[in-house]
């Protein structure tokens, strides 16, 4: 059959594809990217499921894995408006699911979370949902883990018996859908294939027991990019006070692990530097526990958990003109909020009354004046009080800290690299 | 159409499916494990198709499942005290069966009576204008043993309004036939052009021109084509399809006969949603008397045309009135909608070309061959031509269908409903647009205000948060979960207007909707995920003071109530 040619203009560069191409095929073979999650390779019909790969055909919103290319079609990936649409897409698979990614052996393979580095996500603009869902341990060879399904239809289309018939196939419809597996099926697989299903899973969902698939940092796939340079900061518009005064700046770590304060001193030598231009006022890092003064900055580490966590945090608000949500657990619970999908009294008494180093009648639920009262799940720092700025990662990168403290104080344009925005 | 002794047709599923629920109130393990070994699919897939359609159920349910309509109409009819009613009478509560196993009882989306309600199924009979007392008779008489024709209502078609000002297009006499009598007087392709001339567009709400997709179905060679009729009409608040099926079935067999000679289709099926089986029998029995004078089977009139008709039942889900969905439905699948790589003309039913039209489309196409296209396109505006059925329910006095010219105003149609103190109108369903006040003086036509055909109307005393949240819910219920911004979306926003109804949401949270709502029109993959936001996006604008009312300047963190469940727990430590 002869191949006919069309042409097609792709954010204004003109590109030639094959006739019956979709286009994000013929993107793609034009070097040209559109990011995609349940798109893995040409298939009839294409699985659409995601929709991430939404892009404006000739004018009108359409995703680039269901359209084919066709003579005069102009397409644009680029503008505002579409990037906002994809980000959002994505931003909403974060709140939908329970991606706890410093849990997840996939982390660093995972294409979730290489979209969220990619695209320059640092907060969803939607609230976390934390439904609780099944973790399927069922099978001897496949671990399901129903938190982390983004419902892409890869393995429902791909992974099927030597006679063709379905292992995994959606179950429920909404947002009660999850994929199910046939545990007879499944053991109709080879190893192999058990390793090829797990791979072809853009997320931690589907795990091989018995074989491990976490890589050392450094080798796995998404940890350096070639393709993506630079990623722009949020820029924030500041009155930059010119009378040569240093700075100040408080920060605290509330239900968190330290980590990004860690990570903060990992500024190294640079903090001599940044002495010259700020000076510290109540943190950890001074163990000033009260504000002395008006801030002009208030960094927060981790989620609210605790009434004293939520009164500090509203100290902060009241003492600092700008505050910064720092990490993952300040921007949205992180690793704290997994307990936010079961309810707080089964937590306490797990922790406290019926775990195996608990001793008969010995035992009680932490309650005393003197200590803080648990809140009914952990919630992100912007739950609570306005948030201007979000510095993501689980720690953030010590550069991609620094550099957005300097933005936000002294107004320094400047830009991150994927290496240092990369959460994990 | 029977299958019941070999199950080897993977496309029969449902009807499969359909039997044992029927036989026995639910599908059992052993059931799928049989049908698993018979299809050659595995029991993972079976169990996916079930879990899709919210009538087959895997649990044993009741002698009587009780299915009562939680639809806003419904709501401000009284559901909540028949709700309870029913609870108490059965001694079951909702979701579940009573402990004698004689009722189960299930909420479930309109059920197409809006001009009735409360209304219920009881075994899939519709029981209609419930009252508590009447539910109360209803289930004493099922409990002595009564039998369910008896208290079964017979469905009045509260016909109100027949454009009588001019003339009617759909409602006039029905005389058998005589559509398929000038059809076949006709080529194919003078019956497109009619149709065409005409300007008929889909009735279900798409509006798609009729004329273009039979001449584009025509144009494929193919030699296997379906003509299929979407009597999946599941927009809350509609019901004109229902009247149409039950006051002229033989007219929306015309009309499938119609299409199926315009486009050189052999084979017509109907897609009835399982709300409507009542009808079924009815249908049913009108086919066999077409078969038997001729109207359909082989050389139909003596004319080298042959064509068939079969029914098949859907099993509860709103997103198969979308046609993909309706197909891969009718194929035995999950009733997901495919990606449009092509469209159904192209490649449909069985990967052959098909179209899929509404009742109502099927009737006006049937009245042209009878009359002529004249008829049709003398009657409503420049752009929008002909008549409109509209079913009209909620706050008027005169609930009921409605066959309008387009054109008239919306202060007409509430004239001509009795409706007083209107205070907002959805119009076109849930996944319509909000009507307030301030477009009373537009028109009802493809120009201002198209209308797929419902209309709830709502008076200044009902409580418009209460409206958002019956369709919030109803898209959370119904969206079929594919894509991540109907499946997430619509959630989230349900997540949302609780958050704003508890008064914890700032102005800038309820502003927020909108662009939610901006991203599920953009990027969802159907119409049902691309729509189902609008009424939330414009509700804010169109209804400033309720959202004025609750909303928050600033943030407020509600502590107290975040520290219950702690003060709970070491209470009783």
């Amino acid at each position: 059959m002869d191949l006919r040619i069309v042409n097609i203009k792709i954010d204004g560069k003109k590109f030639e594809a094959i006739e019956g191409q979709s286009l994000i095929e013929a993107a793609k073979n034009n070097g040209f990217y559109i990011p995609t999650l349940c798109h893995f390779k040409e298939i009839y019909p294409p699985l659409g499921t995601c929709r991430v790969c939404t892009v404006n055909i000739n004018g009108k919103p359409d995703t680039a894995c269901t359209r084919k290319v066709f003579d005069g079609m102009e397409v644009e990936v680029n503008t505002p408006e579409v990037l906002d649409n994809r980000k959002a897409i994505v931003e909403m698979l974060f709140a939908e699911g329970n991606h706890f990614c410093p849990a997840c052996a996939k982390s660093g393979d995972c294409e979730l979370q290489r979209k969220g580095y990619e695209m320059g996500i640092s907060s969803s603009r939607f609230p976390h949902l934390f439904e609780e869902r099944p973790r399927d341990f069922k099978d001897d060879r496949i671990f399901l883990e129903h938190n982390r399904c983004i419902l892409c239809k890869r393995c429902v289309h791909e992974v099927k018996t030597n006679k063709g018939e379905n292992v995994f196939y959606f179950q429920n419809r909404g947002h009660k859908m999850l994929v199910g597996m046939d545990y007879e099926k499944a053991k109709e697989l080879t190893f192999e294939q058990v390793l090829d299903a797990a791979k072809l899973c853009p997320v931690g969902a589907i795990i091989a027991k018995g074989k491990c698939s976490v890589k050392p940092f450094g080798d796995r796939k998404f940890d350096v990019d070639k393709n993506i340079k630079w990623i722009q900061s949020e820029e924030l518009e500041l009155d930059i006070p010119k009378d040569g005064k240093k700075k100040v700046v408080a920060t605290t770590s509330l239900a968190g692990c330290f980590g990004c304060h860690m990570s903060l001193l990992d500024i190294d030598l640079g903090l001599l530097d940044v002495l010259e231009l700020i000076e510290f006022n109540k943190s950890p890092l001074t163990d000033i526990k009260k504000f002395t003064k008006q801030c002009d900055i208030g960094i927060i580490e981790g989620g609210v958990a605790n009434s004293e966590n939520f009164e500090v945090l509203k100290e902060f608000r009241k003492n600092c003109k700008i505050i910064v949500a720092l990490g993952e657990c300040s921007i949205w619970g992180g690793i704290p909020a997994m307990r936010n999908t079961l309810p707080l009294k089964d937590c306490l008494e797990e922790a406290y009354l019926n775990s195996i180093s608990s001793e008969n009648n010995e035992n009680i639920i932490p309650y005393h004046e003197d200590i803080p009262n648990l809140l009914d799940k952990v919630y992100a720092v912007s739950d609570i009080i306005k948030i201007d700025y979000y510095i993501p990662g689980c720690p953030p990168n010590a550069d991609h800290i620094w550099k957005a403290v300097k933005n936000i104080l002294f107004g320094v344009g400047e830009k991150v690299a994927y290496e240092e925005f990369k959460y994990d | 159409m029977e299958y019941t002794t070999i199950r080897n047709e993977r496309t029969q599923l449902l009807n499969y499916l359909w039997e044992f629920q029927d036989k026995n109130g639910y599908i059992s393990t052993s059931d799928i494990r049989k049908l698993s070994k018979e299809l050659g699919i595995s029991w993972i897939e079976i169990e996916g198709v079930i879990s899709f359609y919210h009538f087959f159920k895997r649990k044993p349910t009741g002698k009587y499942t009780i299915y009562l309509n939680n639809s806003m109409v419904s709501e401000i009819k009284g559901f909540h005290k028949i709700k309870e009613a029913f609870e108490k009478e059965t001694g079951a509560f909702f979701g579940g069966t009573d402990p004698t196993g004689t009722f189960s009882l299930f909420e479930t989306s309109c059920v197409g009576l809006s001009d009735q309600e409360p209304a219920a199924l009881i075994n899939f009979m519709p029981v209609v204008n419930l009252t508590p007392k009447k539910v109360k008779e209803i289930i004493s008489h099922l409990k002595s043993g009564g039998k369910i024709d008896d208290i079964q209502d017979e469905i009045e078609d509260l016909i109100r309004y027949k454009n009588d000002k001019g003339e009617p297009v759909l409602f006039r006499e029905y005389k058998l036939g005589d559509s398929i009598l000038n059809l076949v007087k006709k080529r194919p392709d003078e019956v497109i052009e009619e149709v065409k001339d005409s300007g008929l567009s889909g009735r279900g709400g798409a509006f798609f021109p009729t004329g273009m997709k039979w001449e584009f179905a025509r144009r494929s060679p193919s030699m296997q084509k379906y003509v299929i009729c979407n009597a999946d009409e599941g927009e809350p608040g509609t019901f004109k399809d229902r009247v149409l099926l039950n006051q002229m079935p033989g007219l929306v067999l015309e009309g499938m006969i119609t299409g199926g000679y315009a486009i050189g289709a052999t084979k017509g099926i109907i897609y009835l949603r399982a709300e409507y089986r009542f009808l079924k029998k009815k249908i049913e029995s009108t086919i066999k008397h077409f078969y038997k004078i001729g109207l359909l089977g082989q050389n139909i009139l003596g004319k080298n045309f042959d064509f068939d008709i079969s029914l098949m039942s859907g099993a509860g889900a709103y997103v198969c009135g979308e046609e993909t969905s309706l197909i891969e439905s009718l194929e035995g699948k999950r009733g997901g909608p495919r990606t449009k790589v092509y469209f159904p003309i192209e490649k449909g039913y069985l990967e052959h070309p098909t179209i899929v039209n509404n009742v109502e489309t099927f009737c006006v196409a049937a009245r042209i061959m009878e009359f002529r296209s004249e008829i049709f396109s003398s009657k409503g505006t420049s752009k929008t031509k002909g008549t409109k059925l509209l079913s009209i329910s909620g706050d008027c006095k005169k609930p009921g269908i409605y066959e309008i010219e387009w054109g008239i105003t919306i202060q007409e149609m509430l004239n001509l409903c009795e409706a007083k103190d209107t205070n907002y109108i959805q119009f076109s369903g849930p996944s319509g647009t909000v009507l307030t006040k301030k477009d009373f003086n537009r028109t009802i036509s493809g120009e201002d205000l198209i209308c797929g055909g419902s209309v709830m109307i709502f008076n200044s005393k009902r409580d418009v948060f209460d409206i958002l949240t019956n369709f919030s819910n109803f898209f959370i219920a119904e969206s079929c979960g594919l894509c991540t911004p109907c499946r997430a979306g619509n959630y989230l926003i349900g997540k949302r207007l609780e958050k704003i109804r508890k008064g914890e949401a700032t102005y800038e949270e309820i502003e927020e909707i909108k662009s939610w709502g901006k991203v599920l029109r953009d990027t969802s993959r159907c119409g049902l995920g691309k729509t189902s936001s609008n009424f939330i996006v414009e509700a804010i604008d169109k209804f400033p003071e309720v959202f004025k009312k609750v909303g928050l300047k600033d943030k407020e963190f509600n502590l107290s109530a975040a520290l219950n469940d702690y003060y709970d727990t070491v209470k009783n430590n």
